[in-house]
């Protein structure tokens, strides 16, 4: 459950996102969207998403927001994380139907689980797009990473890149009938009721324990109850939350 | 007798370690990374009449050394946990010490005399101390006559012992556990979170969606080993001590101070293994500083309790 990762690779793709190339310590087995639980900054973990797994090698991708970020951007090869997961439920790549066709929306940070899980689902012969929204040319990264997946369209909120507008700009929802997103919480509101029959929304909140345990990331619920974000989620279906 | 055993009223601890309550849940989740069995005991979730959602997020803030919480006592209410969550715990060897919290007098003597007579319940946290509801919770654990007065109705009421779990967000804790000692206490959890605030500079406004949280973790420690020193001389009855426990030190720390047990919080959070490390660690610590017994050392600290405030 905790693994001491060293630091492999460490290098800027963007305006203020650093990737981050870690050995696992041993073949552990990660679906995509769950994410690990960083010992990094002054006490608390810090939930950092899995943008890539490949054979005893996992790449974190985030931005420098606080100090965890900060002192996690400083690292360098050589140096140990302590790492608690993979931790919450990711998307459901294993139960989508073969012929699903399926539309992966990601926005700023929340872009990174989202390669994971399209390479996933190109390894199943799943064939899907991806919708992946910055804010300028300066801040879009992995774009040719996703290109080689499947098609791809990048939008920028200043127009400097691809389509200008946000990632709803680009969404044609009538082409498709499942649809995984991470991104901002006003993303995600303003994706979670587009006429797309399945929806599955990966959610950011603050956290404590990681675990369930200290109830710090609760997440109301249509039906007047509330779901834990980090052991419910951080994937959920888009009528499963309020927003 | 173990070198770690302790015995307090209803309560026989293997060892002294605790899990702290809000810190744990229900066990649940730490019962998937190991056997709970080798807790001294735990410290479960507040207990309200009702089920209840507590606060808007955000929940937390980090700080230096530290976090703020405002969860709000969150909990699926007593009968829920009594259906659901005590027979869970009842698999484990360990004592269960259940925390009861409410609104008024009332809903505190009716969660108490619910749960206090499940078998599984060894004894009762009063939780008078909680900064993050509006009604109840600390401001009964703030004026010496109404958190006396309220334990002695708990008391009236209650089948297993009651601890009541005091607040450091007070001018005298000395007073306020002499007042819940005499209205028959029959032991004191200390401390409970410092009402602290965090404001994000980029929006000028608190982090937390409450505005103000509780302050624990190890930036707390020194607060309340003061604080287990000054009561520990001028009470009688058993303390468990919390309050920034991360290491076996700190364990040590609060038992020298005066503490006959200690409760683990915010470090289970950083590190959930941190009660087993906890309890393998001591026996090697004590080795070490020559320490036969764990409780050899407590109170060998005391002396002149220079700041009564």
């Amino acid at each position: 459950m905790i693994h001491m990762l060293t630091v492999v690779t460490r290098r800027q793709i963007a305006k203020g996102a650093t990737e981050l190339v870690c050995r696992l310590p041993d073949a552990t087995v990660i679906e995509p969207g769950r994410f690990m639980h960083l010992r990094v900054g002054p006490l608390l973990r810090r939930p950092i998403s899995i943008a890539n797994v490949e054979g005893d090698l996992i790449t974190f991708l985030f931005k420098e927001i606080g100090q965890g970020t900060k002192e996690l951007a400083q690292l360098r090869p050589g140096d140990q994380i302590d790492a608690l997961g993979p931790l919450g439920n990711g998307f459901p790549v294993q139960h989508v139907a073969p012929d699903a066709r399926i539309v992966l929306v990601g926005g700023g940070i929340g872009v990174p689980p989202l390669y994971y899980t399209m390479r996933k689902l190109v390894e199943r012969g799943i064939s899907c797009e991806a919708i992946l929204g910055f804010d300028t040319a300066d801040s879009v990264f992995y774009e040719d990473e996703f290109r080689a997946l499947g098609p791809t369209t990048v939008t920028t909120v200043d127009g400097t890149a691809g389509v200008q507008g946000f990632v709803t700009a680009a969404l044609e929802p009538n082409r498709f009938d499942t649809l995984f997103a991470c991104g901002p919480e006003p993303m995600l509101r303003s994706i979670q009721h587009v006429p797309i029959t399945h929806k599955f929304l990966s959610i950011e909140n603050r956290m404590g324990c990681g675990i369930g345990a200290c109830f710090a990331c609760v997440c109301p619920t249509p039906d007047g109850h509330y779901v834990k974000t980090c052991s419910d989620g951080p994937v959920f279906r888009a009528e499963e939350v309020i927003l | 007798m173990s070198r770690l055993q302790v015995n307090l009223p209803g309560l026989q601890l293997k060892n002294p370690i605790i899990p702290a309550s809000g810190c744990f849940g229900f066990g649940e989740e730490f019962a998937k990374l190991y056997d709970l069995s080798i807790l001294g005991g735990i410290m479960i979730k507040a207990a309200t009449g009702e089920e209840r959602y507590g606060n808007p997020t955000p929940r937390v803030a980090e700080s230096g050394m530290g976090m703020l919480n405002a969860i709000g006592l969150q909990n699926p209410g007593v009968d829920g946990i009594i259906a659901k969550k005590l027979p869970f715990l009842g698999q484990f060897d360990t004592e269960i010490i259940a925390n009861v919290a409410g609104s008024t007098p009332e809903e505190y003597e009716t969660v108490t005399k619910r749960i206090s007579q499940d078998p599984v319940v060894k004894a009762i946290e009063l939780n008078i101390s909680c900064p993050n509801v509006k009604s109840g919770g600390m401001q009964f654990g703030t004026d010496p006559r109404m958190a006396a007065e309220l334990t002695k109705r708990v008391k009236a009421v209650s089948d297993k012992p009651v601890y009541v779990k005091l607040s450091p967000n007070v001018t005298s804790i000395v007073d306020m556990a002499q007042a819940v000692e005499q209205a028959g206490a029959d032991g004191l959890t200390m401390i409970n979170t410092l009402v602290g605030m965090r404001i994000d500079v980029r929006t000028g406004q608190p982090i937390l969606a409450n505005r103000v949280g509780g302050l624990s973790g190890p930036a707390i420690k020194p607060v309340a080993v003061r604080m287990i020193h000054d009561v520990a001389q001028a009470v009688e009855i058993p303390i468990i001590g919390m309050g920034g426990v991360m290491e076996v030190d700190d364990v040590l720390e609060m038992i020298y101070a005066g503490a006959s047990a200690v409760a683990v919080g915010t470090a289970n959070f950083v590190n959930p293994f941190i009660c087993q490390e906890l309890i393998s660690a001591l026996p090697k610590r004590m080795d070490e500083l020559g320490i036969e017994h764990i409780l050899d050392i407590r109170g060998k600290a005391y002396g002149a309790t220079l700041h009564r405030a």
